[in-house]
């Protein structure tokens, strides 16, 4: 009877359940789900990451690249994230070109690394004007269940973290330049962005972390990324059902004290992995 | 506020149109509809609007589907789309000229072009564009050299009704007093940006 009701008219079946506080999968409506973070798995890759955010999988691998650097800034290198949405993540996704929530998901990436100055692009400069590190992150969904931005911010963060760049020397003679793929560098991470999605149901309630059933009810959904420091690095509220200015200062304080469990979460992976 | 102005029905063969000048910055937006839609594209309960955001110059790339995607988002929540189901909205918007404030400009040309065409909406939406320069100093619809050397660049959009929060994108390290300091004098500004409307529409009339 109840699938029944919840198949016919999802969204009466969800306002029963929020008039009580609670969401049909049990969690408290500011309630996340459990997260788990596998870093190094990949082999090939210079840096890999894999999350999973309750049912939502996202594995993240870099490449680092020695390239030219681009004409407009001769001294930085540069970090190139892609988001792949692969028609095997979930039922809504087809094969062909990018979907726009991968599309738009890349472009949030890209705000996240550039604003947050986690990665220091000076630092990825090998000789000046001429050789530069490229780091490609490359994240793919392999399940698609909801809050994407979460996860695939928790990936590549971690990715980069655990990311090691060969030793780089440029002869100034031959200006051929001299990889020593057996001694690697770990890369700079100067700061820990994390990023927090919540969703706003029936106009009013505010669901934190939501599954793809609830993003598919949302009438809005706001992501606010948070520094170490406290600061906010991003606030991405693109358009849907106006919120009062109270509600989005509740998203923020919680976002701030869910990006301390993801920075916690990071340090026991990476410490359980060296030991 | 006094850079603001709107120039109605610019153009002759959208249902409506509007050119939006944010000081230099220019956007011209137009709008067919309700009109046609594609089957795919179909919603059997409301209207399916579809923004297409033009650069001045390039191919549209990653950064243009994303400020599409806000546009879309934005009108969607303004407009009454379950009066016109099974139709499309199609809103069209040509970046004239950039020099700064450009999503915001491209916001207010877009409801202008809407209500030009007469297309029932819920609220009318304002946007305002807000940087934090190096001095931690507040400055509204900012040109693009204050843009370029900002800590952080924000463009707020409110709602006529209730002067809530239809869209905030924020990018750059600001703590959150100052974010919520952003925000309330952004909101007054939209306040007066309301009041401009209602000036323009009672001229018109």
């Amino acid at each position: 009877m109840a699938a029944q009701f919840k198949r016919i008219q999802l969204d009466a079946y969800y306002s029963k359940y929020l008039q009580r506080g609670r969401r049909p999968d049990g969690r408290a409506l500011d309630a996340f789900r459990k997260t788990i973070l596998n870093v190094g798995s990949i082999r090939t890759a210079d840096g890999s990451a894999l999350v999973r955010l309750g049912n939502t999988t996202v594995v993240c691998g870099v490449k680092a690249e020695l390239a030219a650097p681009r004409p407009d800034a001769p001294t930085k290198g540069y970090v190139v994230p892609n988001v792949e949405l692969p028609a095997m993540c979930g039922p809504d996704f087809r094969p062909g070109p990018p979907a726009e929530l991968a599309q738009v998901t890349s472009q949030l990436m890209l705000d996240v690394v550039r604003h947050s100055g986690c990665v220091s692009e000076e630092r990825l400069c090998v000789a000046d004007g001429e050789l530069v590190w490229v780091l490609y992150c490359d994240v793919v969904c392999l399940a698609y269940d909801g809050n994407l931005a979460d996860a695939c911010v928790v990936a590549l963060l971690a990715a980069l973290t655990n990311t090691r760049l060969p030793a780089v020397t440029l002869d100034d003679e031959t200006k051929r330049e001299r990889v020593d793929a057996d001694v690697r560098v770990p890369l700079d991470v100067l700061s820990y962005p994390v990023a927090t999605s919540f969703a706003v149901v029936d106009e009013r309630v505010l669901l934190a972390d939501p599954n793809a059933e609830e993003e598919s009810l949302a009438t809005a959904v706001v992501t606010v990324v948070t520094l170490e420091s406290g600061q906010l690095c991003i606030v991405h509220k693109p358009g849907g059902s106006p919120i009062a200015l109270e509600e989005m200062e509740r998203c923020i304080e919680l976002s701030l004290a869910r990006a301390k469990q993801i920075r916690q979460l990071e340090k026991e992976t990476r410490l359980s992995l060296e030991r | 506020m006094e850079n603001i102005r709107c120039q109605p029905s610019s153009l002759t063969r959208p249902d409506g149109s509007a050119t939006f000048y944010e000081g230099d910055t220019t956007v011209v937006a137009a709008v067919y509809g309700p009109t046609e839609v594609k089957l795919s594209k179909e919603q059997i309960d409301k209207a399916t609007v579809e923004v297409t955001f033009k650069p001045k110059q390039g191919l549209p790339g990653c950064a243009e589907k994303a400020k599409e995607s806000m546009i879309r988002s934005t009108c969607e929540s303004a407009l009454l789309c379950m009066l016109h189901p099974r139709t499309a909205v199609n809103i069209v918007l040509q970046e004239m000229q950039d020099s700064g404030s450009l999503l915001s400009c491209c916001i207010n040309a877009a409801c202008q072009a809407l209500m030009n065409a007469g297309v029932s909406m819920r609220f009318v939406v304002a946007a305002v564009s807000c940087v934090l320069d190096s001095e931690d100093q507040i400055v509204l619809f900012p040109e693009l050299k204050q843009e370029q050397d900002a800590k952080a660049k924000m463009t707020f959009v409110f709602a006529s009704n209730s002067n809530n929060v239809v869209l905030a994108t924020s990018s750059g390290i600001i703590s959150p007093k100052l974010f919520q300091k952003c925000l309330i004098t952004s909101q007054e500004a939209g306040t007066k940006t309301f009041e401009l409307y209602r000036d323009w529409l009672s001229k018109q009339n």
